[in-house]
């Protein structure tokens, strides 16, 4: 109820007879503190959003840039020729035959010979048992190397290895004693081998590249997944989908913008591309699914079914941003160019287009934004549930053979068991935020030096 | 021929004629100025000619001749030997890895062009032969398969020969035709742009062709999946649980208990999300000076540009395991209310925070779009700001609020990463908002994800909850847009 009202109902009453222009009323003042407490609570709106931002993006910071960081072990691994090519001619053929298994042991003993020369005493009488301290990996890392370079057989060479994925954890935190007690792939006693190794320098946490640019990993070794497979999976959708967009969207606005007759036809377009603007992604994702992979039989998981279905979810976009700037070129230009003996295509074409390109742009790279972060439609048409672990071996490939996305990689990592792949998703995570920065900001850029106002 | 390579032939041949047609133009004519359009639009009309309708044939040529082998040597397996049309496909689908099987073989000299067309698995093992070549087959081949796989090699170099003399012929048809035209006196600039314009209204096409692929792909899918399960159960059923085992029969595929859960999370997040947007949106057009807004406004804004993955990854990570420590056992409430992170106020709250954004953005439109004049009189009658909104301005732009709150309900409806991660997996009816429930769009993926087989009923419900959804979200953003319009009707 309101007084304003109140007072209008009541007219003839002379209630406030003692008001005073000094001091104000009961009244006045309930008044005023509604109008303080409303005040009030649309700052509180504010703050509230604001704050959940701000908490969401310390969340992924804080989360996240432990990722970027991994623990490695370094040590000298000796290289025995009779072991790693018993004829001896260095013939990369005959190397190749020694498997990992081969190399394992040579890990093992590089590990207890550390930690004899460094004065480490080990409760393990086997040297085996110092395995869990390295990653699964490490083995092949050392077979790739000596397959690298030959000449490294029968010499010790100096290896920076990564250290297991609990071990890594314990450096971080993660990890506890207490945490240890019933994991059957580390014990209590390999992390007080790993706190004397730091003493002695031999385990150091640093900056770890192959996150950035490495392939995904198995379930088991965590301390080897990276993002760079699947940020190509994206690579290739975002060319797929700018190829196709970007074109497709820019003559379907100039038709509906500067050709379009009002009837039937033009309506049902217009009608069509507002609603599919507001269709939810997975339903794309299920068309993409019956359309593209069931009726049109292309590969499953591949960059380019996910690039069809991401350009058919931003074509909205496009076009709506496009007719925008489209309509932002004053008429004044067409009537100039059509008084000048202009056909009504060669003045869009040659006149028209070109001083809406700017807007044009811009609207592109924010679809293209929206695109990249789009997740739903790709768990729909495979893009999970594998392992991305290799890089396309050529162009062709780069769009035909199954790939992940950057997001679908990082769900993939959301779902697995081990907590260590939390760690990698909020880096993913990160990753993916600062390239939705860049493609914003230089469309912000792109806005702000190019756009004309008429 | 390749259809890639007749694509780079015809492609080469509509370079030429741009050349010819240009220079046969120009020839045709003494003074330049005599010709009807500028030179290379006489050029541009041969090459159109030359190269569209051709690259169209092949385009659908393309399209269609896998169709019509894989049908009619599909007649070439006796019945006998499959079940139903699932069985076929995979029977198919061998024929055609068989196929391209002795096709790289021949490519590879490992059997010559004859042998692939006589070879019998009486005779040969063929799959052994294939293996030598790198093409690795799950079985033996059988006689049939080898059979329909001979026919299905016949038909496509049949097939292909076929193209590439139509795709030719077609193409040389519309080359010479154009370059008779090409004379001074044609109105090439014409017939170009006529062209353009069919390109233009085809790009405008494509959203229509979307709508209908849409539909069409979901609407087949569900009628197949009623004529496995009976759509009164799927409409009526109070039970969602289905069997990944057999097929059909034993699964219980009741989309009430997803609907229920659908609206539930929808509106615990519209209940964060429509106070906090609201209020935000009234702050910043009636109270926030323009610096504030400045500042505000795109950062509340970015909250709306974070992918929806992150959301979920936050849902499932931070919030649930925060409420669990406040709502759970042996929390700060000293309340069991709560058993898992993932639950209805998990993906309802971080769902209500995606959505602030949205509820603000389009008040904030609303609230600015009614007439200062209104609050003017306001004033004059001695309201207070806030009396003014509440009594003036949230009056006149309560339709258009409506609407922005019911598009924030379509979006939240649709929402899918956030609830396969946060909201859980077990479909519940239930009034307590700290269990797990599911929704619609949780259990499409869940039922479409994985080496499902498209046939059963467990993934073709898919479509029909699939198109469920696509029914409701369209109804809701009409229902808003309607309202929406007709509130703007009423000031300009």
């Amino acid at each position: 109820m309101t007084d304003a009202t109140h007072g209008t109902a009541e007219p003839a009453e002379p209630r406030r007879r003692k008001a005073s222009l000094y001091a104000s009323d009961a009244h006045t003042r309930r008044r005023n503190a509604a109008e303080k407490r409303f005040r009030a609570y649309g700052i509180a709106a504010i703050a509230i959003g604001l704050f959940f931002l701000l908490v969401l993006l310390v969340t992924i910071v804080r989360n996240g840039t432990p990722a970027f960081t991994q623990t490695f072990v370094t040590i000298e691994v000796a290289l025995p020729a009779d072991k790693l090519d018993k004829s001896g001619n260095r013939d990369i053929e005959e190397m190749k035959k020694v498997s990992t298994f081969g190399y394992a042991p040579l890990v093992d003993d590089a590990l207890a010979e550390a930690l004899a020369q460094a004065g480490i005493e080990t409760p393990f009488a086997n040297a085996k048992d110092l395995r869990q301290i390295v990653s699964a990996s490490v083995a092949a890392q050392v077979r790739d190397a000596v397959l690298a370079d030959p000449a490294l057989v029968g010499t010790s060479h100096e290896f920076r290895l990564l250290a297991a994925s609990r071990v890594d954890g314990y450096m971080k935190g993660r990890v506890t004693r207490e945490s240890v007690a019933r994991d059957k792939n580390i014990s209590a006693e390999h992390l007080d081998i790993v706190d004397q190794m730091i003493a002695a320098g031999l385990v150091e946490r640093r900056f770890n590249p192959g996150f950035v640019f490495g392939a995904d990993a198995s379930e088991s070794r965590p301390e080897s997944a990276g993002i760079g497979v699947s940020m190509l999976g994206s690579f290739f959708m975002m060319l797929v989908v700018l190829a196709l967009a970007l074109p497709i969207g820019v003559a379907a606005s100039i038709y509906l913008e500067e050709f379009a007759t009002q009837n039937r036809f033009t309506d049902l377009i217009e009608v069509n591309i507002s609603n599919l603007a507001a269709v939810p992604s997975i339903v794309f994702g299920i068309l993409g699914l019956a359309v593209f992979i069931q009726f049109a039989h292309l590969p499953s998981s591949a960059p380019i079914v996910g690039g069809l279905v991401l350009t058919l979810m931003t074509l909205p976009t496009i076009i709506i941003s496009t007719r925008a700037s489209l309509k932002a070129v004053p008429p004044s230009i067409r009537e100039a160019a059509l008084g000048v003996g202009a056909s009504k295509m060669q003045t869009v074409f040659h006149h028209v287009l070109p001083l809406a390109m700017p807007g044009i742009l811009t609207g592109t790279i924010i679809g293209l934004a929206q695109a990249l972060g789009e997740t739903a439609p790709l768990l729909l048409i495979g893009m999970v549930g594998f392992i991305a672990s290799n890089a396309p071996a050529s162009f062709a490939d780069g769009f035909l053979a199954p790939n992940s996305a950057m997001p679908a990689q990082i769900y993939e990592w959301a779902k697995r068991a081990d907590p260590a792949y939390y760690e990698r998703a909020w880096g993913g995570i990160i990753i993916l935020l600062v390239f939705l920065m860049v493609m914003n900001i230089i469309a912000i850029i792109l806005r702000r030096r190019f756009e004309r106002r008429w | 021929m390749s259809p890639l390579w007749l694509l780079i032939l015809i492609l080469v041949l509509a370079i030429a004629g741009f050349a010819i047609g240009r220079t046969r133009a120009m020839a045709s004519v003494d003074d330049h100025r005599k010709l009807h359009s500028r030179p290379n639009y006489y050029g541009t009309n041969v090459a159109m000619l030359a190269f569209a309708p051709a690259a169209l044939l092949l385009a659908v040529w393309v399209v269609a001749q896998p169709i019509v082998i894989n049908a009619s040597v599909s007649h070439l397996i006796p019945e006998t030997s499959y079940e139903d049309a699932g069985a076929l496909n995979l029977i198919m689908s061998d024929v055609k890895r068989v196929a391209e099987g002795l096709d790289v073989a021949v490519a590879q000299g490992a059997l010559s062009a004859e042998e692939a067309r006589s070879i019998r698995t009486e005779f040969t093992d063929v799959r052994a032969r294939l293996g030598e070549v790198g093409v690795a087959l799950g079985a033996n081949v059988d006689r049939d398969v080898l059979r329909a796989a001979q026919a299905y090699r016949a038909r496509a170099a049949t097939g292909t020969w076929f193209m590439t003399a139509a795709v030719l012929i077609v193409a040389l048809a519309g080359f010479f035709f154009a370059i008779r035209e090409a004379r001074g006196d044609f109105r090439a600039r014409n017939r170009v742009e006529n062209g353009i314009l069919t390109l233009l209204i085809t790009a405008a096409s494509i959203a229509i062709l979307t709508t209908l692929g849409i539909v069409l792909s979901l609407l087949f899918n569900t009628i197949e999946f009623f004529r496995l399960y009976p759509a009164l159960d799927f409409f009526t059923r109070l039970e969602w649980a289905p069997s990944f085992s057999g097929r059909g029969g034993a699964s219980a595929l009741g989309i009430l208990p997803l609907l229920w859960g659908t609206f539930y999370i929808s509106i615990v997040a519209l209940l964060v999300a429509t106070p906090i947007g609201l209020f935000a949106a009234i702050y910043l057009s009636e109270y926030a000076s323009k610096r504030v807004r400045a500042f505000a406004k795109p950062l509340l804004e970015v909250l709306a540009g974070i992918p929806t993955i992150v959301y979920g990854l936050f849902a499932l990570l931070t919030v649930g395991p925060l409420l669990v420590s406040v709502f759970g056992n042996g929390g700060l409430l000293g309340v069991d209310w709560m058993g898992g992170g993932r639950a209805v106020m998990t993906a309802g709250i971080t769902m209500g925070v995606m959505l602030i954004p949205f509820v603000s953005s389009l008040s904030d439109d609303i609230i600015n779009a009614v007439p200062q004049a209104m609050r003017d009189g306001s004033y004059g009658l001695g309201a207070t700001q806030s009396e003014t909104v509440r009594q003036v301005v949230l009056p006149a732009a309560l339709p258009g609020i409506v609407g922005a709150v019911l598009l924030a309900a379509s979006r939240a409806i649709g929402e899918t990463m956030i609830v396969v991660l946060g909201a859980g997996a077990a479909a519940r009816m239930s009034l307590n908002p700290f269990e797990a429930m599911t929704t619609v769009t949780a259990k499409i993926v869940s039922q479409l994800t994985g080496d499902s087989d498209f046939a059963s009923p467990e993934a073709l419900v898919a479509f029909a909850l699939g198109i469920t959804l696509f029914v409701v979200t369209l109804g809701l953003n009409v229902l808003a847009l309607y309202i929406v319009r007709k509130y703007r009707e009423q000031y300009e």
